[in-house]
C-alpha cells in the first residue's frame, strides 16, 4: 500500500508484473484486499493523513503477516522528513520485518528483497 | 505586456523588477475580479494560484498561451475577494490557500478544508481536528453510495472515492484527496538548491524529469543563468524519454481495465526496454536527479545514443500491430468509445492541460507556446482530437508516442557539444529577490513551477502546480451516466497524479 509515496516506488512496484520481472513465477502475487495477504508491501514516509489508513490496513491483515518497508522514505521519511505532514518511516506506525532501500529501488532489488523474505519465512 | 492591459487597468498595478521571463504585477482587488471575470470569458487561462504569508498569487495565461504574467494581491487582513466565486477551476485552489497560508477567499461557496483532514499539529492547518468531511448532499429515489478509498484494490496511490449510484449507473462522484500531502512546499522553504531540486524529482515520481526541467527553468529564470545548449537538449531527451514511458505504460493499463491483458503485456514490456535504455544512457530508471539547476548530471556517451537509437527501432517497429490489435478489438473498442467523455468547453474552461485536454478538443502544448529549448528548435506535431471519450485518450498517447520518437530522432541527430552545466549565479543581486518562473511539458500535461530566492541562493518559497488540479475535477463529470465499472477505466485514462496534487 501506498502511504504517501511520490508514485515512483509504485511505479517498480507495477514492474514486477511485467513479463519480464513476472513475479507470479516465484509464488508471490499482489491481491485485492488486506484480508487476502500475507505481506504488506508498504511505501511512502507515511504522510499523517495515511497513518490511520495505515494501521487500519495492517489490522486488516490476518496473521501471521509481515511487512516489508519499499523505498528510502519508507524507512525514516527520505527527504519529506521532518514535515509537519510527514510521520517519518513505516516502523513508526506499523512493525516492520524488511526494509528495501532505494529510491525507487529497481524491480530486482524489489525481487531480490521479497525472496529472501520467503526463505526465511519457509 | 498588453495582453493583459484591460486588467491591469491604467495606473494602480505596480511592475515587480526580477521576476523572470514573464512579468508579476501587485496588483489591487479590481484588477483581481476583472482577472476572475476574463478567466470566466475565456479571455485567459488559469494556470496558477497559490499563497503565502498574507499574499495571494495568480498566474494568467491568454488563451493561446502567448502570454503569461503574475497577478499578486496583499491581503494584509488575511482575506481576498474568491476568484472561485466567479471562475468554479479556482476553487480547490483557494481550499488549499486556506489550509496552507489561513487566507480565506471571500465569497467562495466551498469553505470545506481540502488538503488539510484536521490531523496536522495544532497551527498548522486550518480544519478543526477531529472533525468529519463534510461530503457534498445527494438526494433521490433509489440512491445508494460506493465509498472507496483511500486503500485501493490495485497498485495507485491514496484518494478517496464517494460515487452515488442508481443501480449500475453513477450519478455523482466526489473526489476527496489529500492523503498523501507531504509538505513539500514547507520543507522547499529555506532549503539548498541542491535539497530543492531533489523535493521538486519527487513531487511525482512519474514525472520527475519534467519536475526537475521545470524547476530548474524556474531557477534559472530567476537567475537569468544561461544554460549550456547540450544540457537543453540532453533534458529534451529524457523528457521524450520519460513521456514514452509513461504513455506507454497508460497505453497497456487503460486497456488492462477493459480486461484486454495482452496489450498491458506488451506496452508492458517496451515500457521497461524505454526504462533500460534510460539507466544505460542516464544512470537511473525513471532519470531521478539527472537534471539539476544549471543543466545535467550526466552526459550521454556514443554507446548511450546508439542504445537511444535501437530503442526508438524497436518501439517503431513493435508499434503499429500494438495499434491494429487496439483498433480491431471490438470488446475492446466497446469499453472505450463514448466512455467518459469529456466536454471540449470544459476541458477549456479548467485549462485542463496534457492528454485529457488535447483528446477533447484543447490545443495546448507548451513545448509549443510558449515553448522552450529545445522545443524552439524543433518541428513536431501536437496531436488533438475532439471525441474526448477514453479512446481519444488512448489515440492522444499513441500519436504522442509516435511524436516523441521523431523529437528524439532529430535531438540525437542535432544535439550540440559543449558543457553540461553552469553555476547558478544567484544571490548577487542587491536589490529585490530574484523571482522566476517555468511552464513545462510533462506527460501529465503543462507543470508550473515559481520560486523565490533569497539572498543567500537557497529557496524562500517555491510552488510547483502539478497538470492535476485541472484534471481531476473533470474525472468528476466524465462519470456521470457511466457505469460504476466504467470508472477504472475514465481515471486510468486520466491518469492524474495524487502525490502532485497533494503536494
Ligand atoms: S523512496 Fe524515492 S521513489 Fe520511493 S516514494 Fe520515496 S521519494 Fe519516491
Amino acid at each position: 500500500m501506498d502511504a504517501g509515496s511520490c508514485n515512483g516506488c509504485e511505479l517498480e512496484i507495477h514492474a514486477l508484473n511485467n513479463i519480464v520481472y513476472d513475479l507470479e513465477r516465484f509464488g508471490l502475487r499482489f491481491v485485492a484486499s488486506p484480508r487476502h495477504a500475507d505481506v504488506l508491501l508498504v511505501t511512502g514516509p507515511v504522510t499523517v493523513n495515511m497513518r490511520e489508513a495505515l494501521q487500519r490496513t495492517y489490522d486488516a491483515t490476518p496473521a501471521p503477516k509481515w511487512v516489508v518497508a519499499v523505498g528510502d522514505c519508507a524507512l525514516d521519511g527520505g527527504v519529506f522528513a521532518g514535515s509537519y505532514a510527514v510521520v517519518g518511516g513505516v516502523a513508526k506506525v506499523v512493525p516492520v520485518d524488511l526494509h528495501i532501500p532505494g529510491c525507487p529501488p529497481t524491480p530486482q532489488q524489489l525481487l531480490s528483497g521479497l525472496l529472501a523474505l520467503l526463505q526465511t519465512t519457509s | 505586456m498588453h495582453a493583459f492591459a484591460t486588467i491591469l487597468g491604467d495606473d494602480k498595478a505596480v511592475l515587480q523588477p526580477d521576476h523572470r521571463p514573464w512579468p508579476r504585477y501587485q496588483v489591487d482587488e479590481a484588477a483581481w475580479i476583472r482577472a476572475a471575470h476574463a478567466m470566466r470569458n475565456g479571455v485567459c487561462t488559469l494556470v496558477g494560484y497559490w499563497g503565502e504569508a498574507k499574499q495571494v498569487h495568480l498566474a494568467l495565461a491568454t488563451a493561446s498561451y502567448d502570454a503569461l504574467c503574475v497577478l499578486s494581491l496583499a491581503c494584509p487582513e488575511g482575506h481576498f475577494p474568491s476568484i472561485a466565486l466567479v471562475h468554479l477551476p479556482a476553487a480547490r485552489l483557494e481550499r488549499t490557500i486556506a489550509d496552507l497560508f489561513h487566507l480565506r477567499a471571500r465569497g467562495a461557496a466551498d469553505l470545506r478544508p481540502w488538503l488539510d483532514h484536521g490531523r496536522w499539529a495544532a497551527g498548522v492547518g486550518a480544519a478543526p481536528a477531529g472533525s468529519a468531511y463534510a461530503f457534498l448532499p445527494v438526494e433521490g429515489e433509489s440512491l445508494h453510495q460506493i465509498p472507496v478509498g483511500p486503500v485501493h484494490a490495485g497498485i495507485i496511490e491514496p484518494g478517496h472515492f464517494r460515487f452515488t449510484a442508481c443501480g449500475e449507473t453513477v450519478v455523482r462522484l466526489e473526489e476527496r484527496l489529500g492523503y498523501v500531502h507531504k509538505g513539500i512546499e514547507r520543507l522547499m522553504a529555506g532549503a539548498s538548491l541542491a535539497k530543492a531540486a531533489r523535493l521538486a524529482g519527487r513531487i511525482s515520481g512519474d514525472s520527475t524529469v519534467a519536475y526537475a526541467i521545470a524547476f530548474a527553468g524556474a531557477i534559472e529564470a530567476a537567475t537569468a543563468t544561461r544554460v549550456p545548449p547540450r544540457a537543453q537538449w540532453l533534458r529534451g531527451l529524457m523528457a521524450e524519454l520519460e513521456r514514452i514511458a509513461n504513455h506507454l505504460g497508460d497505453i497497456g493499463a487503460i486497456c488492462n481495465d477493459a480486461a484486454f491483458s495482452v496489450m498491458l503485456a506488451h506496452c508492458g514490456l517496451l515500457r521497461e526496454q524505454v526504462l533500460r535504455a534510460a539507466e544505460a544512457c542516464f544512470g537511473h530508471r525513471l532519470m531521478m536527479d539527472r537534471v539539476v539547476p544549471g543543466g545535467v548530471a550526466t552526459d550521454l556517451t556514443d554507446a548511450g545514443a546508439v542504445h537511444i537509437e535501437a530503442l526508438i527501432g524497436e518501439i517503431r517497429r513493435c508499434l503499429p500491430p500494438l495499434i491494429s490489435l487496439y483498433d480491431n478489438a471490438a470488446s475492446l473498442q466497446d469499453r472505450t468509445v463514448g466512455t467518459g467523455f469529456l466536454r471540449p468547453e470544459l476541458a477549456t474552461r479548467f485549462g485542463c492541460g496534457g492528454v485529457v485536454g488535447r483528446a477533447s478538443g484543447r490545443a495546448i502544448d507548451v513545448r509549443r507556446r510558449p515553448s522552450y529549448p529545445p522545443y524552439d528548435q524543433l518541428a513536431f506535431d501536437v496531436p488533438v482530437l475532439m471525441q474526448g471519450d477514453v479512446n481519444a485518450r488512448v489515440w492522444i498517447r499513441i500519436r504522442e508516442v509516435e511524436c516523441s520518437l521523431a523529437l528524439m530522432t532529430q535531438m540525437l541527430r542535432r544535439l550540440p557539444a559543449g558543457p553540461l552545466a553552469t553555476t547558478i549565479a544567484a544571490g548577487d543581486n542587491a536589490g529585490s529577490p530574484q523571482e522566476g518562473m517555468a511552464l513545462v511539458e510533462g506527460f501529465r500535461g503543462d507543470i508550473l513551477v515559481w520560486v523565490r530566492l533569497n539572498p543567500d541562493g537557497s529557496i524562500d518559497r517555491c510552488h510547483p502546480r502539478d497538470p492535476s488540479w485541472f484534471q481531476w475535477p473533470l474525472l468528476e463529470t466524465v462519470i456521470d451516466g457511466n457505469i460504476v465499472a466504467d470508472f477504472p477505466l475514465c481515471n486510468k485514462s486520466f491518469n492524474c497524479s495524487y502525490s502532485g496534487h497533494d503536494l
